[in-house]
């Protein structure tokens, strides 16, 4: 947000609303109303004075009204703009009293008399990102929310579980405040059902997110015992099973499959009872502290006026209708979607979500690119190499999270005492735009050179520090961020007095270091404006039309004689598509693309380079070419796995899903006229060999059992699942097939089914034997086929495309993006990006859409011109260098090479190459290579800082003794 | 910057500044980001400063190295913990070891002034070839790193300890073996070869050796 907020092109209308759109494509007028906060955004602080003094409390929106906040509050701890606003509870507003916050703001910021304010923007696209509306369980009698007092819902729970949540972090339960020893969650609240009020679809990340609120249950209060009541688990995502594993394993926790119904209140204990049933103990009823209602995800709430408001259609699910192939894509050209309002879709998904409809409205606009950008200014940077070390030292209370457990003020004190420390304060929040303002103005006041702000991880908000301090003239690599709440005040809570010892401690060492930093100057490099895509499936393709649909040349490389990757394979989708014919067009539009360049039968022989700058070697039915580019994409898909088990390869009857698919599209007649199909699912992989979901299999099985059951309604189908994973609005689908009676039948991984080809009465059938779970016993079906859902597997090449353009791999070897959510299609390697089933398994529109996200990505590095590379990196002091090469065998980028100097060959690090991992510094035997930053002597520092300040003082005395 | 940035002098330091134990912090092993794998470097440095450790009278509990994730919140805490108390019990170094301060000082001086040395000697001969932790224990607690410890290090070490001790004053060859704890013949060895190197000198009439 803090990003957003401060990016130079982005403008933020909070407390807006659109009235509605006119105009089309590349001419949109939209008219907003920004709604009265009655606050001066530009003088409001966010010191909160007015909430201390406000009189009217209000229950917290911000909090699911579980805690109060006042009439004028700022939203939550980290809104952008972190300033106030007033609730419709306001007694002013009301009954016109009071007025007590305009008597207290020392800034002025309190103005009773806005008015709604009418404004028109014009733009050339629009990205809908509205959202959804949590599944409200209270309208339903059944779940008991809203009557009893301990039934919460799951976005409930998660405030209750967050340290700005109302009893800041302590899971409290509502009827009396006490910590609940025994927690229920009940799965698919107000999803996979037909009934009145609910929704028939899936809504895809309740699975997840409650393993999670389980695993941040168990470590707030290891001994808390929780049980999960649900229907299918749907780990689908990449790395979901193994996380829903960590969750299942914790002591203390149970996964029980059953249906269950809310019982009774106790009136004494307020506890609530669930009834459930078990194969095992049948029905049950069984008392818990606190049930958590895992509720799905509803369209916004507001989803009819924005169709009208912005002339699109909804889905009969009042989803926003997309295009089948481009699920970022309305009905109305110029409008995209992103997030939820496509239907529902975890974090990592939004994220990809957005950078693909980002791309796309790049290709609308690509035209009048760069028109209205503005740049950065900073003020010049100040000459202080002559100066003293003059620091800052700013702590951070953020919010609770800091000073709840750090004593702030004294740490502020202690800063002042310290060698070089010539100014501390404290502040709220460090990272909102006012106290970085704050501190910008300070440094320049006070005359700072260096500054250290004691608050969270660098992680998230360096570059924000960075950019601070460099508003205040001073270098960037003069900054220094202490990090008291990741490891200090969040580990310990219960240790106030250790913590704030702690937290100085920390101080001292990054004071110390601070003294010793050195300015560093970033390296601007050209970039190359061409793009590689590596892979020419539908992911690859689509990428590459849409860089080249914003002006950039792409080079597509496809290993295969065809393009077209393994949709080659697939005839239909679920929801109808005609892949061929899809298929087809896109590889048209690749040929036809003038800046679309294509090699086929290609192999990359060399990767080097780095962002902005690659060269890529690549020996293809062309010959050998050499293809210069500033980024590259990997779509290098994924395979299907070969089974070696259910007789595959040894009876012709037994098929994987592709296979079958292939023979339904031509029509085969055994098959068609076929009495009895069997599909065994998850072969390949949710198994000790291959510990992911395959994700796509059982959405697939029921595409072909579907279109079975088209062709020859009378055909038995048995799909034998662990888990049907029929995610979001594929579900649907899942009840189609069962009411067209498509027999399900659940297997346990302990008690896989068996297979054997048998004759019965003279006629030759694969016999399938399973258990079946409800009725215990063995089941036998003779049937005349049998379709494995082979999983899909990581591509045949990803190693060697890891190697060459070094990009990691995962645990299960499919690519790895540098952050699950936060960088969802980016590689860790500056400059390279990830789409399609190389990153993970994923059905068509789903690599279509993480397709554009890459082009987006990409699109952010193309279309600039240059691109600047950290000043934090290693150099050689050549007058110490021995020439033993080392650093040179240390070095995994060949970040350093031998040159020849008048004093014999000395090693010389390329800074564009390095990394600024220092593994050389440790090789190094003469300290001649240094990782600028992080030298020798700034750490050294650090260590000597860290001992205790009374030991310092001892060893003075006793040095002092001495003379 | 990666584990791998860990120096062996920065060990040294923290134990020569009173910590009583240093706790290294890498990613997991084989999880690297990038193509560094950096943190196999860090246990490189750690298991043979746990041998120099071991060699000089320090307890190489004293110094840990373990691997995890960002998401491993909780098992960071256990082991952070578990690494407290152990250092607890341990007591405060070099006297819980039954060295005095200034021995201790001195042996990790001694050490300190070794590690251009001891970075070659890594390079060339304690190269592990395969990258897994198991691997690496093995390797630095084979009979062959032994050896090699013997000859390339613990020598070097000694004569380093004995060139402080002169830095001091003169001493006789019992005076070092006593002071250093070491076998006279051993230290009769050293002021043998380091007097033709002529680092050391023989004074007659003390009978005591002194600094060339």
């Amino acid at each position: 947000m803090v990003e957003a907020d401060r990016h130079a092109n982005i403008e933020l209308l909070t407390y807006t609303e659109v009235d509605g759109v006119e105009g089309e494509a590349g001419d949109f007028r939209v008219n907003l109303t920004k709604k009265p906060r009655y606050i001066i955004e530009d003088k409001c602080t966010g010191c909160a004075t007015c909430a201390e003094y406000c009189p009217a409390l209000i229950p917290d929106p911000y909090n699911q009204e579980l805690s109060t906040n006042k009439a004028v509050h700022i939203y939550f701890s980290i809104a952008v703009p972190l300033v106030s606003y007033i609730d419709e509870n306001c007694l002013y507003l009301k009954e016109k009293k009071c007025r007590i916050c305009e008597a207290v703001c020392e800034n002025g910021a309190i103005d009773f008399s806005q008015q709604p304010e009418k404004m028109e923007v014009k733009v050339g696209a629009i990205l809908l990102s509205p959202g959804f509306e949590p599944f409200d369980p209270g309208v339903k009698d059944e779940y008991g929310y809203g009557k009893m007092p301990n039934v919460v819902t799951s976005l409930d729970f998660e405030r209750l579980l967050s340290a700005t949540g109302p009893y800041e972090g302590e899971v409290k339960r509502p009827s009396d405040e006490k910590h609940p020893h025994k927690i229920a969650w009940i799965q698919c609240v107000g999803s996979r059902r037909v009934t009145e009020g609910d929704n028939s679809y899936c809504s895809a990340v309740c699975c997840t997110y409650t393993q999670k609120q389980v695993l941040l249950t168990k470590d707030h209060y290891p001994d808390v015992e929780c049980t999960i009541f649900h229907n299918d688990i749907r780990s689908y995502g990449k790395d979901f099973e193994t996380y829903y594993q960590r969750a299942a394993d914790m002591p203390g926790v149970k996964f029980v499959r059953s249906y269950v119904s809310i019982g009774k209140e106790i009136p004494e204990t307020r506890n609530v009872t669930i009834r459930y049933a078990t194969s095992e103990d049948g029905v049950k009823e069984e008392e818990f502290d606190l049930v958590v209602l895992s509720i799905g995800l509803n369209p916004p709430a507001d989803h009819n006026e924005l169709a009208e408001k912005f002339g699109i259609e909804l889905t009969s699910h009042n989803f926003c209708k997309t295009n089948p192939v481009n699920p970022s894509e309305t009905s109305c050209p110029g409008i995209f979607v992103s997030g939820a309002f496509q239907g529902p879709l975890d974090i990592p998904e939004s994220v990809i979500t957005a950078s693909g409809a980002g791309s796309q409205c790049g290709e609308i606009l690509d035209y009048r690119r760069g028109k209205l950008t503005q740049e950065r200014i900073y003020p010049p940077e100040r000459d202080v190499s002559k100066e003293e070390p003059r620091v800052g030292v700013f702590v951070c209370h953020c919010g609770a999270n800091i000073g709840r457990v750090v004593d702030v003020p004294s740490t502020v004190e202690y800063a002042l005492t310290l060698p070089n420390v010539v100014y501390a304060q404290e502040q709220l929040f460090s990272c909102t735009t006012n106290s970085a303002k704050e501190i910008a103005d300070i440094a320049k006041e006070k005359g700072l050179n260096r500054v250290v702000i004691a608050a969270c991880s660098p992680r998230t908000l360096e570059p924000l520090f960075r950019d601070t301090v460099r508003e205040a003239g001073i270098n960037q690599y003069f900054l220094e961020m202490a990090n008291i709440r990741e490891q200090n005040s969040w580990v310990h809570s219960k240790e106030p007095e250790e913590a704030t010892q702690k937290a100085k401690d920390i101080v001292r060492m990054s004071v110390a270091r601070t003294a010793l930093l050195e300015p560093l100057q970033e390296i601007d490099l050209p970039v190359n404006k061409t793009a590689l895509v590596v892979g020419g499936g539908i992911a690859g393709m689509t990428c590459a039309l849409s860089i080249a649909n914003q002006g950039h040349d792409v080079y597509v490389v496809e290993k295969d004689t065809d393009l077209g990757g393994m949709a080659r394979r697939i005839h239909y989708t679920l929801e109808g598509l005609d892949v061929q014919a899809y298929l087809r067009d896109l590889v048209h539009k690749v040929y036809q693309h003038p800046l679309i360049h294509v090699y086929t039968d290609a192999t990359i022989t060399e990767a080097t380079g780095y962002i902005g700058n690659f060269v890529t070697k690549v020996k293809s039915e062309r010959g050998a070419t050499e293809i210069k580019h500033g980024a590259a994409v990997i779509a290098i898909g994924a395979d299907e796995y070969k089974p070696t088990e259910y007789l595959y390869g040894e009876d012709d009857r037994v098929l994987t899903q592709l296979e079958l698919e292939d023979q339904i599209a031509r029509g085969e007649e055994r098959l068609i006229k076929s009495q009895s199909l069997v599909m065994i699912q998850c072969v390949g992989c949710r198994n000790e060999d291959r510990n992911y979901c395959a994700r796509v299999c059982c959405s697939h099985a029921i595409k072909n059992a579907l279109k079975l059951k088209e062709v020859n309604p009378e055909m038995d189908i048995y799909i034998l699942f662990r888990d049907m994973r029929t995610y979001g609005l594929m579900e649907d689908y899942y009840r189609e097939a069962s009411e067209k009676d498509v027999k399900f039948i659940r297997y346990e991984p302990d008690d896989n089914p068996q297979v054997e080809a048998v004759e019965e009465e003279g006629r030759p059938v694969l016999r399938v034997t399973a258990t079946d779970p409800i009725l215990g016993q063995k089941l036998a079906i003779d049937a005349d086929y049998l379709t494995l859902s082979a999983a899909v597997i990581p591509p045949a090449g990803n190693k060697e495309i890891s190697q060459l353009f070094k990009v990691s791999l995962g645990p299960d070897e499919f690519f790895k993006e540098a952050h699950v959510k936060l960088r969802p299609v980016d590689f860790a390697a500056d400059g390279i990006f990830l789409c399609g089933t190389a990153h993970y398994p994923k059905h068509i529109p789903e690599a279509i859409t993480q397709a554009y996200g890459a082009a987006g990505r990409a699109l952010t590095l193309l279309s600039h011109d240059i691109v600047t590379v950290s000043g934090s990196v290693c150099e050689v002091k050549e007058d110490d260098c021995v020439s033993c090469g080392a650093c040179i065998t240390a070095c995994m980028y060949g970040a350093i090479e031998f040159y020849d100097t008048p004093q014999g060959k000395k090693a010389r690090v390329n800074p564009v190459l390095c990394k600024g991992d220092g593994l050389c510094n440790a090789k190094c035997p003469t300290g001649a290579i240094f990782l600028k930053h992080f030298t020798d002597e700034e750490i050294l520092s650090q260590i000597d800082a860290a001992v205790p300040e009374e030991e310092i003082i001892q060893q003075m005395d006793a040095a002092v003794g001495d003379v | 910057m990666c584990s791998g940035r860990i120096d062996l002098k920065f060990i040294l330091r923290a134990f020569s500044n009173g910590t009583d134990g240093v706790f290294i912090g890498g990613c997991h092993l084989g999880e690297c980001n990038y193509v560094t794998h950096g943190n196999y470097d860090a246990l490189s440095v750690v298991l043979l400063c746990r041998k120099i450790m071991e060699h000089i009278g320090l307890n190489p509990e004293r110094l840990r190295i373990e691997f995890m994730s960002s998401s491993d919140g909780i098992r960071f805490a256990a082991l952070a913990n578990d690494f407290s108390r152990k250092i607890k019990e341990l007591g405060p170094l070099g006297t819980s070891e039954g060295i005095d301060e200034n021995g201790l000082k001195s042996k990790l001086e001694a050490v300190n002034k070794l590690v251009p040395y001891i970075k070659l000697v890594e390079r060339e001969r304690l190269r592990v070839p395969v990258k897994s932790e198991e691997a690496y224990n093995k390797f630095f607690n084979s009979d062959e790193v032994n050896r090699l410890f013997n000859e390339l290090i613990v020598d070097k070490l000694a004569i380093s300890q004995i060139m402080l001790l002169l830095r001091e004053k003169s001493l006789s060859t019992g005076e070092i073996s006593e002071n250093l704890g070491l076998n006279p013949s051993e230290v009769s060895r050293h002021m043998k070869n380091s007097s033709k190197q002529g680092f050391v000198r023989y004074d007659e009439s003390g009978k005591r050796f002194a600094l060339a």
